[in-house]
């Protein structure tokens, strides 16, 4: 079970309390009725599922109810950061690695 | 019962403690502290299974957690059988009774021996090659034959009566194993002030001290070490000392699984006590300790009852006062052995030669082997052994070529040397290394915060690896932040006459390739070196492969004594290093752990909630029969007057169209959706438009997810202008509120929005029929229910029995009705004063099957009934529900997509059969010709099927290809005994032109 860090409750919580949401920094296109078929595709089907570093959403639904997001290694399943929603996506170089 | 092979000189158990104990229903004697295993080879009982796939004798291995032999039933009560228990771990008790598996009629003569004469037809992958046909004999005959004649234990036939107990964790250092390298790592980690658990399999911790006679760590005997040791750290306020505990699984974030074993080894158990404990733990850092495993060798017939590892050997000597047998003859390629040769000398056992496979080896334990008068056959192989239920012979050659020589001896041990057990390193995803000169798999690259010490971690020095331990537990305490960690790690002086060398992996003299001989690998799953071969000749590359088409490796040991053997035979037969060959991967459990310990409590009505509406206790005092529904109970139907559900249903729903009928519709999902914006939010939720829905009025929404498929629908009311009391399906609540969260939330922030979610603060009671005004109207205050004022989809806010309610005017039956929404602790007393009302006008009470009925009757969808994902509002007929107008809500742009465009979707239609007392099967197939050869194209599927006793008919939905242009069309059904035809019909059934909603 993993330990998390929730960005507003600030402490790390059981992974019981949280529910996974898929990718993190995909924008719904604002004039999304008129996009093409391949930015569709590109906004709703495609995901990178890397292995090492990936960005994801979290959902703390158990606690405060807030969707917040994370920087997590596939790898490992440590949690390098997460972070608020609105927040830009941080810059890996930057981020401790360990 | 007389332990003939027990020795007085020998051994730290007491002679007085007997303890009395039956296998196959013969008594036996041990001794308290003797484990099964033990207490069997002090009588003398060596043969105690039958193997997997060729029944042939199997005696004991080993004398710790890797056994894969000597598998034993243990029946304490009929209840509690248990199957598969390694005898070797197994704690002797009084009373203690244990089955041999596997064998019929009886251990010593078993029919399915005659497996082992067809040896050459059961070779590796034959379940793949030659059961394939007929297709209809694999189920009836070949799986059910294979499966009783390969197998081990029978599963227990009853409940399990135990209880289960689970515990969480956290400290600051774990240690996991309890050897001489675990007891220095707590002990350092323990002075520097951390918290720490120390977890061991065995009853006693020590490790190989229990066996290592030779060792001696601070100036006295490994063994009284280790105890006092223990003891010393049992009785630190800091410490968490558990044995009987397995450390079984590694998992993310240096979480670790260990089973507590609280009672198999007690002959009266507290019935109230739980049988087993699962501690989850939490750990800042963790410290393997996990020792190393001995490794058998790899000859022709190595499998006889009477063989096994020297360092066992050793373990019943020393600790448990067994010798193996009165002649014992050893067998290695490596050094460890001669301390079992030379320990089992020493103690007056016969040695009948010690055959090492090495040309010239040398050293002090040479020397001293020699000096005892030990023959020592270097450069020698053992080529074969003899005897039928236990070995007595043993075929030695000299490796170069030479007179063969016939030993007599009753035992045989062998050692190839030592495999680090590095299964919790590997299933903490850290990298495993191999070491070329010593030819072991090593902890390499960590990926969690974890360091291994001692055996483990190849320092294989007793004075390294207590030095290696004390350093690792000072700093592993330092690194999980312990304020006062000292600088001071213990100093700890050790010395060890033990002998180590990296000994050999693989085949042996005599089974290499190209021989027929039976060379176990894996004594578990019965593959030989020469199968290990033939799934290499047969194109198996990767050591997956391998695995999997051989089995080696995949029995309930995992392959701990094996897998380096299986991995080193392909690797010389590709022709490929062994780092290539690669190393399968190591998974948790460890060793076997029970459902029971991993379920604890969560079983029976502690599985998950049961969820029971206000008006509950009511239906159950009312003869209701109930429907899980989710989590949710809820009322299926009520019979009355001896009826069956087929006849409680049709009185149901010719009652509610007649007069009315009662139903809890409490488990409706409910949603508050208030805000200033509260009306843009549900544009961009629902497909509709709302913006212009006028307070006080309702509308049937549709949900849809981004990808345009139906997700959840529902009738919404419009309170205020800021104010939505939205309803979702019974099921979808949470996921409806959850997928409205997260566009609040991360897409449209700027909205101000609040969502809650009232499900269970409303009881709802739905009145439907033409009766229920009159029904409901002597029970509502302040609030108009005139047709003009309050019309068939409108909501208002008053008093239902003085109680403040939402009253909604709406009908999922077709009928005028009503849906008194009351706070929940109310909703029983509402329940029966609408009861009450009803029962003057000849209102029923109606279940769930009712309200399906009469909503299909009506062509209403179920979302997830008649839809499943891949249904668009058209598809469902409901095309009219899209704000056209609209230029954004969640599916709008998945609606576009071309195969949701596309003509010729399948579409919503009813099917009626043509004998109308024909019920379709829902789910059945839909075919156009049902003459057309098999496979038959499938055209679409039923997806609710009713007797409708209002229609006097069958009715049904259905799925179909292009259905909405088949209208009168003739369709098949093919079922078993024959094709049901069918007439493509309007979805709806009843009331087709919708008077009876003001009727």
């Amino acid at each position: 079970m993993l330990l998390i860090h929730c960005p507003y409750c600030e402490e790390e919580r059981p992974e019981l309390e949280f529910r996974h949401a898929g990718e993190a920094h995909i924008a719904r296109p604002e004039n999304i009725a008129e996009i093409a078929d391949e930015a569709f595709q590109r906004y709703f089907f495609i995901r990178a599922n890397p292995k090492g570093v990936t960005f994801e959403r979290w959902r703390h639904i158990h606690g405060c109810g807030r969707f917040f997001n994370a920087a997590r290694d596939t790898v490992s399943d440590r949690f390098l950061m997460t972070y608020r929603v609105g927040e830009p996506k941080p810059d890996l170089r930057k981020i401790d690695r360990k | 019962m007389t332990q003939p092979f027990r020795l007085p000189t020998a051994g730290r158990l007491d002679a007085a403690g007997t303890v009395s104990f039956t296998f196959d229903g013969k008594a036996h004697a041990g001794l308290a502290g003797d484990t099964l295993a033990s207490a069997l080879l002090a009588n003398g009982v060596h043969l105690v299974g039958r193997s997997f796939k060729y029944h042939r004798p199997r005696g004991i291995l080993s004398a710790g957690a890797e056994e894969p032999n000597a598998l034993v039933g243990i029946h304490r009560d009929p209840a509690r059988k248990t199957p598969n228990v390694r005898a070797t771990v197994q704690e002797l008790y009084d009373g203690l009774a244990a089955v041999s598996q596997n064998r019929w009629p009886s251990l010593a003569f078993d029919v399915g021996a005659l497996n082992d004469l067809g040896a050459p037809f059961f070779s590796a992958g034959f379940y793949y090659k030659t059961f394939m046909w007929p297709r209809a004999a694999w189920e009836r005959l070949y799986e059910p034959v294979i499966r009783r004649a390969a197998g081990l234990g029978t599963a227990p036939d009853q409940p399990d009566p135990d209880r289960y107990s689970n515990r969480f964790a956290h400290c600051d250092v774990l240690v996991v194993g309890g050897g001489a390298a675990g007891l220095a790592a707590a002990l350092a980690a323990s002075e520097a002030g951390a918290r720490v658990i120390l977890a061991d399999e065995q009853a006693e911790p020590g490790g190989s001290l229990r066996f290592e006679d030779g060792a001696f760590i601070d100036g006295k005997p490994g063994w009284e070490w280790a105890q006092q040791t223990a003891a010393q750290l049992a009785a630190r306020d800091n410490v968490r000392l558990l044995t009987r505990t397995t450390g079984f699984g590694y998992y993310a974030q240096n979480m670790l699984g260990l089973v507590e074993c609280l009672t198999d080894h007690l002959a009266a158990p507290d019935p109230e006590a739980p049988r087993e404990r699962l501690w989850q733990v939490r750990a800042k850092r963790v410290v393997l300790a996990t020792g190393a495993i001995e490794r058998h060798m790899v000859f022709p017939d190595n499998d006889r009852p009477g063989i096994m590892l020297a360092s066992a050997a050793r373990a019943y000597l020393n600790h448990f006062g067994v010798a193996v047998g009165r002649r014992v003859a050893v067998y290695t390629a490596d050094d460890s052995a001669y301390a079992a040769a030379i320990d089992l000398k020493e103690k007056g056992v016969e040695i009948a030669a010690l055959v090492d496979l090495r040309p010239a080896p040398q050293g002090a334990h040479v020397d001293e082997a020699r000096a005892l008068g030990i023959e020592v056959l270097a450069g020698h192989a053992v080529t074969g052994t003899e005897g039928r239920l236990r070995v007595h012979r043993v075929n030695v050659a000299p490796v170069n070529g030479g007179a063969p020589r016939r030993i007599e001896a009753d035992a045989l041990v062998t050692s190839s040397g030592w495999t680090p057990a590095v299964h919790l390193f590997s299933q903490s995803r850290g990298k495993l290394a191999f070491n070329e000169a010593t030819q072991r798999f090593l902890p390499g690259q960590y990926v969690q915060d974890a360091v291994s010490v001692g055996a483990g971690n190849g320092t294989t020095g007793l004075g390294e690896a207590i030095a290696e331990a004390l350093q690792a537990g000072g700093k592993a305490a330092k690194e999980a932040g312990v304020s006062k960690a000292r600088a001071k790690v213990p100093n700890l002086e050790a010395g060890s006459t033990e002998r180590w060398s990296s000994g050999m992996a693989g085949a042996a003299p005599g089974a290499e390739a190209g021989r027929k001989a039976m060379a176990f690998v894996d004594f578990q799953n019965d593959v030989t070196a020469k199968d290990i071969r033939q799934a290499v000749q047969e194109g198996m590359r990767s050591i997956e492969h391998v695995k999997r088409f051989t089995t080696t490796g995949m029995a309930t040991d995992q392959g701990k004594t094996s897998n380096l053997h299986a991995l080193t035979i392909a690797s010389e037969m590709l022709g490929k290093p062994i780092p290539e060959v690669g190393l399968t991967t190591f998974r948790p459990p460890y060793t076997p752990v029970t459902f029971g310990a991993l379920v604890g409590h969560g079983r029976g009505a502690l599985f998950e909630p049961t969820r029971r509406t206000p008006i509950h206790a009511w239906a159950e005092a009312h003869g209701a029969v109930f429907e899980d529904v989710g989590q949710w109970k809820r009322a299926w139907y009520f019979p009355s007057g001896g009826e069956d559900m087929h006849a409680a249903v049709a009185r149901e729903c010719r009652t509610v169209r007649q007069s009315a009928g009662i139903f809890d519709a409490s488990t409706l999902g409910k949603i508050e959706v208030v805000g200033p914006d509260a009306a843009r939010f549900m544009e961009l939720m629902y497909t509709n438009p709302w913006q212009k829905l006028a307070v006080g009025r309702c509308r049937y929404g549709i949900m849809l997810r981004e990808d345009g498929f139906i997700y959840d629908d529902g009738v919404v009311g419009r309170l205020a202008e800021d104010r939505f009391h939205v309803t979702t399906t019974t099921g979808g609540a949470p996921r409806v509120l959850h997928h409205m969260e997260d566009y609040l939330q991360t897409e449209f922030p700027d909205l101000k929005v609040w969502l809650t979610s009232t499900s269970e603060q409303w009881a709802t009671i739905a009145v439907q029929g033409p009766k229920s005004r009159d029904i409901v109207a002597p029970l509502v205050e302040g609030i108009d229910l005139s047709d003009e004022a309050m019309p068939h989809m409108s909501v208002r806010e008053g008093r239902v029995c003085g109680v403040p309610a939402r009253l909604f005017r709406i009908s999922f039956t077709g009928e005028r009705g009503f849906e008194i929404n009351v706070p929940a602790d109310y909703g029983l007393s509402v329940w029966e004063a609408v009861w009450a009302e009803g029962g003057k006008h000849g209102a029923c009470a109606y279940g769930t099957e009712t309200m399906h009925v009469l909503r299909a009757e009506k062509g209403f969808i179920i979302v997830g009934q008649d839809t499943d994902g891949t249904v668009t509002p058209d598809d469902a007929g409901l095309a009219w529900a899209i704000g056209r107008k609209k230029t954004d809500f969640v599916g709008i742009r998945g609606l576009k997509r071309p195969d949701l465009t596309a003509p010729g979707r399948r579409q919503l239609v009813g099917l009626k059969t043509f004998d109308p007392k024909t019920v379709l099967e829902e789910g059945a197939q839909i075919v156009a010709d049902p003459n057309q050869p098999v496979p038959m194209k499938m055209i679409g599927f039923v997806t609710s099927s009713y007797w409708s006793e209002n229609c006097g008919r069958s009715i049904a939905l259905a799925l179909v290809e292009n259905g909405s242009h088949r209208m009168g069309e003739r369709l098949h059904v093919p079922m078993e005994d024959g094709a049901i035809e069918v007439e493509v019909v309007p979805t709806v059934f009843f009331d087709e032109k919708g008077e009876r909603t003001n009727g």
